[in-house]
């Protein structure tokens, strides 16, 4: 990874607090995100990834703080101009979320064909394209319903990709994947870091992903609802001194 | 096998209380609740020993009991000591104890009938809430609409066009033709008294054109394409698919809503016209076979006695049932949680509410046209 000193802040959170209605998730959240990041947020279950991620994305209003895309806060620039910031993301959810009624093809297309020019061929072109990325080649017209999770995972980052985002969101990307194709996902991931110079945001509790790819996270935990450690993962392995991060790193069970 | 019931024996010791284990603790026998035996400790105790010297065999009712000890000591800032306890016991029960997550009590539900009442009305002012910020946005994606710059799929338009009309026509043609003969009947029956019968024509022309067809194609289309919404977007907002497309800066009312509500309201005045048809053709079949009367007789006396008022009216309520129909499927599908059982309480309410809009809208257009005296 090239790494120029100097690196500019892509998403900042300040003093971030998620509810769902009353149900406090996690309050005093605050961290930058620089360009070209692999950030990983970890945790415990339930303790409030996935709805971080989606805080982060601006599908959820926080209940408190801020959250910043390139110093702009999203919230607060009007909505259709929010639209257009937001476009700069790629996500790929937990559940896989392609529209079920329409083939991968038609999915992965359906963002090009709403906010390019491109004629009908290119589209295809492209699709076919991105779907090679993922190695899904030959399967454009296959309903999300006829294949497997890990493929599924897969045509999800196909369609992630298909603008070319800035920043790409993964939520559990390996969750469900055998050892090898999440490994594979890794390296993908890593190469759509390097080569398309995107910041990269997954939630995972993988120790051998969150070592393999991550230069930057985050750990929140459940209990006291708040972030607990900020730094390189193995920054945090060898120097965390919280009992908390130590054991979920090291994989030990409590006490 | 050998019965024995299980069982324990207890003494007090100064501040220390000793529970002793005897014999085989097994399922079949009944778990001794927790409580029972604090209820013989004497005040003042602070220390529990846990003895299971005499102890036989044991299942996870023993280490059940021993849990509810366990917590119910803690509770009381209690000490407990285990003594020859088996080492699987002591294994189970750490393990049991040892949860991390945070005990924070899920909501409990309302018991007595005040605190019902006003859990109920909370639920009903989000649902209203929701449902008026619902009418917002669809309003204002209509607006999208018509200025061309809403987002959707020509493609699923026209399924939805496909589905909310030729396919629903078996069950309209059924119904409204049941529904002209049963017109015919009750009318016939009263009307023959008189030497009247003629008049029936009157009565399934203006029954038919003014309220039934319209109003009974969209109990129809609630029960079946708008619980169709509810399940469709339902099972959407579960897959995760309703984010993603938010996330793609494609709004759901645009991308969803819209096209339904279009496809509904286009169909439905094509379907009230159709029912209106077959349940004049309805009354004429009684009328022929049952009475006295030919068919250019009812012919000639239901185009003379209907004016074209009425189908105007019944056309005008169809397009406002459509309305509601779509906009109760979707907003109970949307609205939605994430489970399977939820899907299925959307798609129960998008029919209740469906069939209640309908009527309540009926009610309303009634009281204008007599205002109106039209
Ligand atoms: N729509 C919702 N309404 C209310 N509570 C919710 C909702 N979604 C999630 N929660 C609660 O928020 C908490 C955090 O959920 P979240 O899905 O963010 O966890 P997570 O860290 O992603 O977990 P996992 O690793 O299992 O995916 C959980 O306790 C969950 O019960
Ligand atoms: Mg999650």
């Amino acid at each position: 990874m090239p790494t120029s000193k100097r690196r500019k802040a892509k998403i900042q959170v300040r003093d971030l607090t998620m509810r769902y209605g009353d149900k406090l998730i996690q309050q005093n959240l605050n961290f930058d995100i620089l360009e070209r990041d692999v950030f990983i947020i970890m945790g415990g279950s339930g303790c409030g990834k996935s709805t971080l991620l989606k805080h982060l994305i601006g599908l959820y209003m926080p209940a408190k703080g801020q959250i910043l895309l390139d110093r702009q806060d999203i919230w607060t620039v009007p909505p259709s101009q929010r639209e257009a910031l937001l476009r700069h993301f790629g996500v790929t959810y937990q559940a896989g979320a392609l529209i079920s009624s329409m083939t991968l093809a038609e999915n992965i297309a359906m963002p090009l064909e709403m906010y390019t020019q491109l004629s009908t061929g290119e589209i295809a072109d492209l699709v076919e394209l991105k779907l090679s990325l993922v190695g899904l080649a030959g399967f454009q017209e296959y309903y999300p319903s006829e294949i497997s999770g890990g493929m599924l995972k897969r045509a999800s980052l196909a369609r992630a990709i298909a603008l070319d985002p800035d920043v790409l969101f993964f939520d559990e990307p390996s969750a469900g994947l055998d050892p090898i194709s999440s490994r594979r996902l890794d390296d993908l991931i890593l190469q759509l870091n390097e080569s398309l110079c995107a910041t990269i945001v997954v939630v995972t509790h993988e120790l051998a992903s969150i070592f393999a790819i991550g230069n930057n996270a985050i750990f929140l935990d459940a209990k006291s609802k708040t972030m607990i450690a900020n730094g390189h993962p193995r920054d945090l392995l060898d120097n965390s001194t919280d009992q908390r991060v130590q054991r979920f790193l090291r994989r030990q069970a409590s006490e | 096998m050998t019965k024995t019931i299980s069982q324990f024996s207890c003494h007090a010791n100064g501040r220390q209380f000793q529970i002793d284990l005897l014999g085989s603790w097994d399922k079949e026998n009944g778990v001794p609740q927790a409580l029972s035996v604090f209820a013989k400790i004497p005040a003042g105790t602070n220390k529990l020993l846990v003895s299971g010297e005499q102890l036989g065999a044991w299942d996870s009712s023993l280490v059940s009991f021993l849990l509810q000890i366990h917590l119910e000591a803690e509770r009381r800032h209690w000490q407990v000591e285990y003594q020859r306890v088996p080492q699987g016991v002591g294994q189970l029960l750490q393990l049991a104890l040892a949860v991390p997550e945070s005990r924070v009590p899920h909501q409990e539900p309302p018991h007595t009938f005040a605190e019902n009442l006003g859990f109920q009305s909370i639920v009903i002012w989000r649902v209203v809430n929701d449902f008026i910020s619902f009418i917002g946005e669809l309003t204002a994606a209509s607006g999208r609409f018509w200025r061309g710059q809403a987002r959707y799929r020509k493609v699923d338009f026209w399924w939805l066009v496909q589905d909310a009309g030729p396919h629903s026509l078996p069950i309209v043609t059924l119904i409204s033709l049941l529904i002209g003969m049963i017109l015919a009947f009750v009318g016939a029956v009263q009307l023959e008294r008189f030497g009247a019968s003629i008049f029936v024509a009157n009565l399934v022309g203006l029954a038919m054109a003014r309220e039934m067809s319209s109003m009974m194609t969209a109990i129809i289309m609630a029960g079946r394409t708008g619980a169709a919404y509810a399940a469709q977007l339902g099972s959407m907002q579960v897959n995760e698919e309703i984010d993603g497309l938010k996330t793609m800066g494609v709004s759901p009312m645009e991308f969803l809503v819209i096209p339904r509500m279009l496809a509904l309201v286009l169909m439905m005045p094509l379907l009230t016209i159709y029912a209106n048809l077959m349940g004049m053709l309805g009354g004429a079949i009684v009328s022929i076979t049952m009475l006295d009367v030919s068919w250019s007789q009812f012919v000639g006396q239901l185009v003379g006695s209907v004016s074209l008022k009425h189908f105007v009216i019944g056309l005008v309520k169809s397009v406002l049932f459509a309305v509601v129909v779509a906009m109760s499927g979707c907003f109970t599908g949307l609205r939605s949680a994430r489970s399977a059982t939820a899907v299925g309480q959307a798609t129960t309410s998008a029919v209740v509410l469906g069939i209640v809009l309908i009527i309540v809208t009926d009610s309303l257009v009634t009281i204008a046209t007599t205002i109106l005296d039209i």
